[in-house]
């Protein structure tokens, strides 16, 4: 596969089939990710198409200290924000307090009512497509913040500094929100699919 | 040094042990752990615990396991309503004077 680096030259160089190349490769995740920030699809296709205008107009400027995954992703953010305030979506939630149900610990903070299997369901029993259907629908569910957190850091698999800088928020704070993400969405898989006959 | 220290005096090593972990500690650890962000001294009192622990160690898998099935969800193919669009913003940029028009 062509490396960005290549395409991004080519790109410069005035080719359209780079272009082609480079809205395969990484509009679909855009659409994502802007689909977290605002409500319509319609207005997140048009976030989207902002985002590449705005990456070709700064193309001389973008210097590769990031990947251009993040930088896409960076400008990305920055528009869907000013449209997600517009659309008020994005309401914060308070969340605090344990990740896990304090009520299925003892009183020594040991297991009470401890994890229910659903691995083996989820890789063996369960039909691949609608499992990733589920994650999806679970995905959607998170708090806003903590869903950009799960899907650019376990969908999009960028590290957590690319995360910090796309999302600009610090380490700390990224690292809260993935672990509260991320332990919604395994209590929320349990629930769906645990508990079954082993 | 510390080795030597520990060997000679075994019973200093067990008084200034802190406490294990318990299970509701450790789930609250796991994305530090997973993100390597425990100490030293820390990740070994997470792994102890783990270590005489099914229900955490099932806990843990059960966090790779979603890590697993996130990093496999693929994105949606461009519709060619998408396609055409970008393509058409693509040749307005290029007539407004393409890579030499600036930032």
């Amino acid at each position: 596969m062509e490396s960005d680096g290549d395409l991004l030259r080519r790109l410069r160089a005035g080719d359209e089939g780079a272009f082609v190349t480079l809205v395969d490769r990484h509009n679909g995740a855009m659409l994502r990710l802007a689909l977290s920030f605002v409500s319509s699809r319609a207005v997140a296709e048009e976030v989207v198409q902002d985002t590449w205008l705005a990456a070709l107009r700064g193309l001389t400027a973008f210097e590769g200290r990031s990947s251009l995954k993040t930088w896409l992703f960076s400008i990305l953010v920055n528009r869907a924000r000013t449209t997600g305030v517009r659309e008020a979506r994005s309401v914060p939630v308070a969340d605090a307090g344990p990740v896990v149900d304090a009520s299925r610990f003892g009183p020594d903070g040991a297991w009470a009512e401890p994890p229910e299997h659903w691995i083996e369901e989820a890789e063996n029993r369960i039909d691949a497509v609608k499992l990733a259907d589920l994650l999806r629908v679970l995905l959607d569910t998170l708090p806003a913040r903590q869903r950009e957190v799960v899907l650019l850091r376990d969908v999009d698999e960028l590290s957590s500094a690319d995360v910090c800088q796309v999302l600009a928020i610090s380490e700390a704070n990224q690292r809260v929100l993935l672990h509260r993400g991320r332990a919604k969405l395994r209590q929320a898989l349990e629930s769906e699919l645990g508990g079954a006959p082993r | 040094m510390r080795i030597w220290f520990q060997r000679a005096f075994p019973w200093l090593r067990a008084r200034s042990r802190v406490p294990d972990l318990v299970c509701q500690q450790v789930v609250e650890l796991v994305t530090d752990y997973l993100e390597g962000a425990l100490s030293a001294a820390d990740r070994q009192r997470f792994e102890a615990h783990l270590a005489g622990c099914p229900h955490c160690t099932e806990y843990l898998a059960q966090m790779r396991q979603l890590l697993r099935l996130a990093g496999r969800l693929t994105a949606e193919d461009l519709t060619p309503d998408m396609r055409s669009d970008l393509t058409d913003l693509y040749r307005q940029w290029r007539a407004e004077g393409g890579p030499r028009s600036g930032a």
